[in-house]
């Protein structure tokens, strides 16, 4: 180890117990403006605080041992958040880059609106998973609950176990890979054919998210019939 | 233009008050068409509106101050609750929320140098911002709507304000709508959207549900800000005693409500008309809540939905509200619906005083368009001249009013200084019917 490493090698621990949160987010906000600091974090004893580790900017390692609230990690820039627990409703909403990903399993709206970034969740994830996502990539190395990639504009979420019913309802330009059963697809969502480029990005993306155990090729993929684009009074019947 | 009444005895025709002739055209063109009608502009019906209240000017039981003379202030602060910045501004008027993909991006420019000028606040839309309104406007308040379009924390931090949209009077549980004609490449790149595909967003937040959702909501803005921002609440006037009892509780800074006059850049028709509760009631029922919680002057309410006129302004400050947000009467100032245009209005099925399809994004006026000939006919300064001086005026006339009651800074004015001219609008407002001691509904208590 070079001397440089370990100088970056220093964690800095933040004990949620003693610390209150806004301390917390504030020593990471001023990292953005700054080019020497801790790079590394590890933050202890967030018992399910919500807003843990929103709104950072700077590319730093943030590592949340135990569970959190709502919104962990929310609209991230650059940063790569961990958590080594579950996590609660809008987890990493909003995301812009970087990467926040959670051993445990993620409630609600995981990676709702994301624009950017890599969102994984070792676990399951709840209801919305991916809604209205603008760009953000999630992977899920188990299930999703319904009505995820509901309005998905833009970005992929791939699903390693099973979908939920209404999945990809009102979709725009998303692309859906799950593997296992699909609940049932919502309005306007299709399953497409699987060709070689899809099969080498969901390759890439299993390998970002480190599961390259999982075979691309097992993946159906759905994405937007594009029938509900412009208004048509004849599929009144689909709102 | 020719009637049939001109070429029969008017006396023999009789039109039917159920099948006016608007209501026959509508039947008729949703027979043809298939489907609602989806406008621009607010509630074209009668309501209960601030003219049916007249001030009760000083004389012998009370004086008033001199005009020209004697100051009346105007300033509000916004955002005293738990903001580290709270918004300061010169006048109780500012502009509402308005897209970008609504407006060109000249209109928004205007509004932004309008209000820059006089010293208050415009407010960004369902579309995210656009550099050259942050440019021009000194004090921008940025809404974070259900769809989150162009949503983006570097954005938040350099807002002055959050608004956290729940809803907006003309259609209180609707959601954006924005048809494919003005989606253009730019409006379609900033909103993650194909180009040319008729858009319709949520009507509910993809991450909280809920005023306990809400309230987390409001925590992670404020930290992402680190607790410099006034967040803000609007809702559209409804169950208002109850919404803004909840925003409140959530932890807002300052409430805005927004009643069924309030403009749309593109709605159903019906929804305008039949959604929501005058903007006269909605005022007396948010600050009855902000009473009651004792946050009145601690919690800021701005309304809208029909603000027109420095009376309007007045009246509305009278019963209650901080400030107030014109949205309609800022595009009118702009040119919108001006006689200059009237021979293209005609010429799209519309004429000058009637045009409200600002769904369509033809306006001549260059405004409600994403189409790039008509939109570089508006001159942002000359827009931006004529915000500033509309808006000058309506504070002018609300401090003549508010010196005519004796008061020396316009939130002095008090619903005391009010009476009404209809059962209804006393019944609404809670102030007596003009010449009698009637608050209709109160049960005289007071």
């Amino acid at each position: 180890m070079t001397a440089t490493e370990a100088v970056g090698a220093a964690v800095e621990v933040v004990d949620l117990a003693v610390t209150p949160l806004r301390e917390l987010n504030q020593r990471l906000h001023d990292l953005a403006d700054q080019t020497a600091g801790p790079e590394r974090w590890r933050v202890l004893n967030p018992n399910g605080a919500h807003a843990v580790a929103c709104g950072l900017d700077a590319k730093l390692e943030v590592e949340i041992e135990g569970h959190v609230g709502y919104y962990c990690a929310g609209m991230n820039k650059l940063a790569a958040v961990r958590v080594h627990g579950n996590a609660g409703t809008g987890l990493a909403e909003n995301l812009m880059s970087g990467t926040v990903t959670v051993d445990g399993n993620a409630s609600q709206s995981a990676g709702a609106t994301g624009r950017g970034g890599l969102l994984v969740v070792h676990g399951d994830a709840a209801a919305r998973c991916g809604i209205s996502m603008k760009g953000i990539d999630i992977v899920v190395r188990g299930s999703v609950g319904h009505m995820s990639a509901f309005m998905a504009q833009r970005g992929r979420l791939v699903v390693c176990g099973d979908a939920g019913d209404a999945l990809g309802d009102s979709i725009y330009e998303a692309r859906l890979y799950v593997r296992g059963d699909v609940a049932g697809l919502g309005a306007d969502c299709v399953e497409k054919e699987l060709r070689d480029e899809h099969a080498a990005e969901l390759r890439e993306l299993l390998l970002q998210a480190g599961l390259g155990d999982v075979d691309p090729r097992e993946f159906r993929r759905y994405g937007s019939a594009r029938q509900l684009y412009t208004f048509k009074v004849d599929n009144a019947a689909a709102y | 233009m020719a009637t049939p009444l001109d070429s029969h005895d008017p006396w023999s025709l009789r039109e039917s008050y159920l099948f006016d002739r608007a209501i026959i055209a509508e039947i008729q063109r949703a027979a043809r068409e298939g489907i609602y009608d989806i406008r621009g502009f607010g509630a074209k019906r009668h309501l209960p509106h601030f003219d049916d209240l007249l001030f009760l000017g000083a004389s012998i039981s009370r004086y008033p101050l001199e005009g020209y003379r004697e100051r009346c202030a105007t300033d509000v602060t916004l955002g005293t609750r738990f903001a580290r910045k709270p918004l300061e501004l010169k006048i109780p008027v500012t502009i509402a929320g308005m897209s970008f993909g609504a407006l060109s991006a000249p209109a928004k420019e205007a509004l932004g140098r309008g209000a820059s000028e006089v010293g208050t606040s415009t407010t960004t839309g369902d579309g995210g911002m656009t550099p050259e309104e942050r440019e021009h406007s000194t004090l921008l308040v940025y809404q974070l709507l259900p769809s989150r379009y162009g949503m983006n924390p570097d954005d938040l931090r350099q807002a002055d304000a959050i608004e956290v949209v729940v809803g907006q009077g003309a259609k209180p549980g609707g959601g954006g709508m924005l048809l494919g004609h003005k989606i253009s490449d730019r409006v379609a790149a900033m909103r993650d959207l194909p180009k040319g595909i008729d858009q319709r967003s949520a009507s509910r937040h993809p991450d909280w549900t809920g005023p306990d959702d809400l309230e987390i909501k409001i925590g992670e803005l404020r930290e992402i800000t680190d607790w410099q921002k006034p967040i803000f609440v609007k809702v559209g006037a409804t169950r208002t005693y109850y919404d803004v009892g909840l925003a409140v509780k959530a932890g807002a800074d300052v409430i805005v409500v927004d009643g069924m006059q309030g403009g749309t850049a593109a709605t159903q028709d019906v929804f305008i008309e039949h959604v929501g509760i005058p903007t006269l009631p909605a005022v007396r029922l948010a600050v009855d809540a902000l009473l009651e919680l004792d946050m009145h002057r601690k919690v800021q309410l701005i309304v809208s939905g029909g603000i027109r006129t420095g009376a309007d302004v007045a009246k509305a400050l009278a019963l209650g509200a901080d400030a107030v947000s014109i949205g309609t009467a800022a595009l009118i100032a702009m040119g919108d619906n001006s006689p200059e245009h009237d021979e293209e209005y005609r010429k799209i099925g519309s004429s000058a005083g009637f045009y409200d399809d600002w769904q369509a994004g033809r306006d001549p006026a260059g405004i409600s368009t994403q189409d790039y000939e008509l939109a570089a006919r508006f001159d942002p300064e000359l827009g931006g001249r004529r915000i500033a001086n509309y808006l000058r005026v309506l504070t002018l006339e609300a401090q003549t009013l508010a010196r005519a009651c004796g008061k020396s800074h316009v939130h002095n004015l008090e619903p005391e200084d009010l009476v009404a001219l209809t059962v209804e609008a006393a019944a609404m407002a809670r102030v007596p019917l003009a010449g009698t001691s009637w608050i209709p509904g109160s049960n005289g208590a007071r």
